[in-house]
């Protein structure tokens, strides 16, 4: 519980506007997109820069308050959830793009800024940002860089690391620190820059982040190909990377999320198929025809049903849609939905989705699988009902196997998703309890007080280890 | 009963739990933008009625004030991946509330007006705007506005009265019968609407002379009344479900394929009829056949390839002001444009958020005005961006905002906002 004197000197910092501890709104503050968790945070406050950033972290440092920075909420990770009560800080009213520098391709940016609007801003003017998580439409780029978020793109671009070239961030003691800049090149001292994405709001507070551009690509070409097998679609992935093309998008969904999505949109796919892959190719026009032609050559090379190739952006889109519903034909099928990101080399994928489909039978429940085929990121997809224990108890079992299953295949816990709370007692099945030493020993340094983001990231236990 | 136990009655648990708080319905919310604070989001607001229903919160004026503030647009459920039925929940919630309380006393005399003397009787209704006819005609409207006499109401009321169209001359014919134009390709009833029908008379005879002019004979029952949005939307069920029942049997007496409509509110709110009946044995079934037939006059026009007519019209800018119901829950948001598109000489431009609602949200920009004008003061600039002349809507509530809009930006001698009916027909008749 947080007093009086702390709630009175908040406001003094914020003004009383900006300081919200009605019932309602700490209630809508309680969550994040992770099913099963739910906790009210004791105030919910919105600075508007800087210098206001810094006075409330030593504010809460004074109080011993928890922080809990959070964009939109949409971290399937329990990120954002205050299972510890505390300070939830918004960053509504630090929502500007502050700058586009065309001659170093780079944009200047405040942490509240919704993802898509930056893609939008900098594509006007024949810039790419490239990371284009599928939440993009309301993510925020402060979450972005703090879960390190990964998307369709992520093959080709790479993942939010990739562009973040220097952070403005507020220390747990309430410094403000500049990192890195707008330098391709700069090894002037640890790279706090690239420890900080990622570090889901435990090290500091992003206030402002500068990212890189690229040129925007001048054109794309659209794919789908059906799959009597899986084995044939991940034979064709392969394949196509080894012939050294790299897609701009390579998409896949398995025959649980092809089903769902037929009853849901009606789009034509023949359920029975195994699987469906999405490839798109982008970059200079002769290039990208030329790339595409190969690809469909491949994919019916490997026994693809059909090949598909749009010639028109309208039939780009149509071939899209099915994989753009994967997530909607799936939710809609029970009252809860656990969205995991379980990720192997992409080598592995046909045995990482057959497993996953042994698994769910084994434990019987319901898991559909899609996910990004080309850089081996799986997003099994299970439909249960949170109120039936003995379910979720199964489906608990089950992810668990999934996990044990991906690393072993020398894979991930979580390949753009995060760990949070929800995998937190996984962690060390990944890095070790020698890296989970090394890493909590970071935490300590930049945190000894532990205010930022407590309990996310590190457990107090490590689950058992199950070996398969 | 306590509003606990009545929203564990009423309230769908399942419903609740298939929003799994993914925020994807969050920039679709026009008051999640205007606020930017979780309370006034779609997301926010399902969590507040769960937390009702498990007795996670005790200050039900929060949640009723976040509700109330909530537009009913419905922008939230095509953006929503896990398909939550939200207006749903929102209406029964509201007549939960309205069960249990008593609402203040300024939202009770301007609902009392609304609901039980105009809206529910047709009579009153043509009498209330009679009189705002009279009052128009009689050049007293003049005398007030000089006298300042409606300066005694709030800013955006005295606007409002400004911007309220002149009552028609032309009587309604009762049980009326419109033959069609050439060829009969289809035999359909048309749905008045009260607003459409006291202040929108005309537009409603332009959308029949569409209609017979795609080759439709239209039939007008007589015995119809006002659909009940306005009722259900504010929580009085009740009124909502009487009027619904009044309206199955005055179409279920005329032989048609197709009922029409052109006011997306109401259209939106005869479609859900099988939902507010659905738990009436009697009435469940005759409330689904009911629904089948409804459709917008858009469609049908764009079906019966209206497109195809000779339509012109001065070079001018134009852009189109989604109707929220007709877009999110009636599903039509293409006919529209296609028919504007149609218009040669019309300059389509498609304004930035046009999928938005304008805030005018049935009686909202009278219970919640401060909101509404934000909310509509960010559309004008988004209008104004287009630089177009004329505005199109196809609903009245929207019309009116529009024109409220105009009024405010001080825009009426260059802007016009008209119902695409009239806008079309100006376009046919056009030499
Ligand atoms: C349906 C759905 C689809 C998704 N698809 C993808 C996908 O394709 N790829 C992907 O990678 N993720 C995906 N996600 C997960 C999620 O959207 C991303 O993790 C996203 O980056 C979170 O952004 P946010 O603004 O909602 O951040 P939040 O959820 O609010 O926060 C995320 C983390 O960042 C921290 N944080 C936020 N802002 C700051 C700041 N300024 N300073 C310090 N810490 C901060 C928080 O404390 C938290 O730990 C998806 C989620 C959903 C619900
Ligand atoms: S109905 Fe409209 S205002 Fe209400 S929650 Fe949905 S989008 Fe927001
Ligand atoms: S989009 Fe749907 S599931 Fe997601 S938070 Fe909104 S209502 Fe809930």
């Amino acid at each position: 519980m947080i007093s009086d004197s702390f709630l009175n000197r908040l406001k003094d910092i914020l003004g009383p506007s900006h300081v919200d501890h009605s019932e309602a709104g700490l209630l809508t503050y309680a969550y994040d997109a992770t099913p099963n968790f739910q906790s009210k945070p004791d105030v919910v406050v919105m600075p508007g820069n800087t210098e206001e950033v810094s006075k409330i972290v030593k504010l809460c440092l004074e109080h011993e308050v928890p922080i809990v920075p959070r964009g939109s909420g949409t971290n399937l990770a329990a990120g954002t959830a205050p299972t510890q009560g505390g300070l939830v800080l918004l960053f509504n009213r630090m929502d500007q793009i502050l700058e586009i520098d065309k001659e170093n391709l780079t944009a200047t940016v405040q942490p509240g800024v919704i993802t898509q609007t930056i893609c939008e801003t900098v594509e006007s003017q024949g810039l790419f940002y490239p990371p284009d998580p599928s939440s993009m439409k309301i993510s925020t780029i402060g979450g972005n860089i703090n879960e390190n978020s990964g998307g369709l793109r992520g093959l080709k671009y790479g993942v939010t690391k990739d562009y973040i070239l220097g952070l403005e961030v507020v220390l747990p003691n309430g410094d403000i620190i500049q990192t890195g800049g707008k330098l391709a090149k700069d090894v002037a001292g640890y790279d706090i820059t690239k420890l900080l994405v990622g570090s889901e709001g435990t090290l500091g507070i992003v206030t402002e982040a500068i990212l890189k551009l690229i040129p925007k690509p001048e054109h794309k070409q659209t794919l789908l190909a059906v799959y009597q097998s899986m084995d044939q679609a991940a034979e064709t992935v392969s394949s196509i990377i080894a012939q050294k093309i790299t897609p701009a998008t390579l998409e896949f969904m398995d025959q649980p999320t092809i089903g769902a999505v037929e009853e849901y949109a009606h789009i034509g796919l023949p359920t029975e198929a195994e699987a469906v892959l999405l490839i798109e190719q982008d970059g200079p026009q002769a290039i990208v025809e030329n790339d595409i032609e190969q690809i469909a050559d491949i994919c019916e090379k490997h026994g693809a049903l059909e090949v598909t190739i749009a010639e028109t952006e309208q039939e780009a889109n149509q071939l899209r849609e099915g994989r753009r519903a994967a997530l909607s034909a799936i939710a809609r099928l029970s009252p809860t939905t656990i969205l995991e990101d379980a990720t192997v080399p992409r080598s592995e994928i046909a045995r990482m989705v057959q497993a996953i489909n042994q698994i769910a039978e084994k434990y019987n429940v319901g898991i559909a699988t899609f996910g990004h085929a080309g850089d081996g990121n799986l997003h099994p997809t299970c439909m249960t009902d949170a109120r039936d224990e003995d379910e979720m108890e199964r489906v608990e079992k089950a992810f668990e196997e999934i996990f044990a299953h991906a690393i072993e295949c020398g894979g991930t816990i979580t390949g753009e998703h995060g760990v949070g709370e929800m995998k937190s007692p996984y962690l060390a099945w990944k890095v070790g309890e020698r890296g989970l030493e090394a890493m909590k020993n970071i935490k300590t340094a930049f945190d000894p007080h532990n205010i930022m983001n407590p309990g996310k990231m590190f457990a107090k236990d490590t689950k058992k280890r199950i070996t398969i | 009963m306590s509003i606990q136990t009545d929203f564990q009655d009423r309230i769908e648990e399942n419903e609740l739990l298939n929003c799994m708080r993914c925020g994807f319905c969050l920039p679709a919310c026009p008051t999640y933008i205007e606020t930017q604070n979780e309370v006034h989001s779609p997301r926010g607001r399902i969590a507040l009625m769960k937390a009702v229903r498990d007795g996670e919160i005790e200050t039900y004026e929060q949640v009723e004030e976040s509700l109330n503030v909530c537009l009913g647009c419905r922008a939230c459920e095509p953006a929503c991946p896990a398909g939550v039925n939200y207006g749903h929940m929102l209406e029964e919630a509201l007549a939960i509330f309205n069960e249990h309380h008593q609402p203040s006393m300024k939202e009770k005399a301007a609902r009392r007006t609304a609901f039980n003397h105009l809206f529910k009787n047709q009579k009153r209704m043509e009498q209330a705007t009679s009189l705002l006819s009279f009052y128009q005609k009689s050049g007293l409207q003049k005398t007030t506005r000089k006298l300042g006499f409606m300066k005694l109401f709030p800013k955006h009321m005295q606007q409002m009265e400004r911007v309220l169209p002149k009552m028609s001359k032309r009587k309604r014919e009762p049980e009326a019968h419109f033959p069609a134009v050439g060829g009969v390709k289809a035999t359909v009833a048309m749905f008045r609407g009260c607003l459409m029908d006291t202040l929108f008379r005309e537009t409603n005879r332009s959308t029949i002379q569409l209609l017979n002019e795609a080759g439709c004979d239209v039939v007008v029952p007589d015995t119809q009344g006002c659909c009940g949005a306005l009722h259900g939307h504010s929580g009085e069920k009740s009124g909502a479900t009487d009027l619904a029942k009044k309206n199955i049997e005055a179409f279920e007496s005329v032989d048609c394929d197709y009922i029409i409509t052109n006011a997306g509110g109401c259209g939106a709110f005869l479609h859900d009829y099988d939902h507010l009946l659905q738990d009436d044995d009697e009435w469940s079934e005759r409330a689904k056949a009911f629904v089948s037939k409804i459709v917008d006059f858009t469609t049908a026009l764009v079906d019966l390839d209206f497109t195809e007519k000779s339509l012109n019209i001065e070079n001018h800018r134009v852009t189109y002001q989604d109707s929220c119901h007709l877009r999110n829950v009636m599903g039509v948001s293409q006919a529209p444009r296609q028919l504007i598109h149609a218009v040669s000489g019309a300059h389509f431009i498609e304004m930035k958020k046009a999928d938005h609602c304008c805030g005018s949200a049935g009686i909202y920009n009278l219970t919640q005005p401060e909101m509404s004008m934000q909310i509509l003061d960010h559309k004008m600039e988004s209008m104004m961006e287009t630089n177009a002349t004329t505005i199109i809507t196809t609903n009245p509530g929207c019309l009116l905002q529009m024109r409220l809009g105009i009024e405010r930006e001080g825009l009426t001698d260059s802007v016009r906002a008209v119902h695409l009916a009239d806008y079309l027909l100006e376009a046919l008749n056009h030499q």
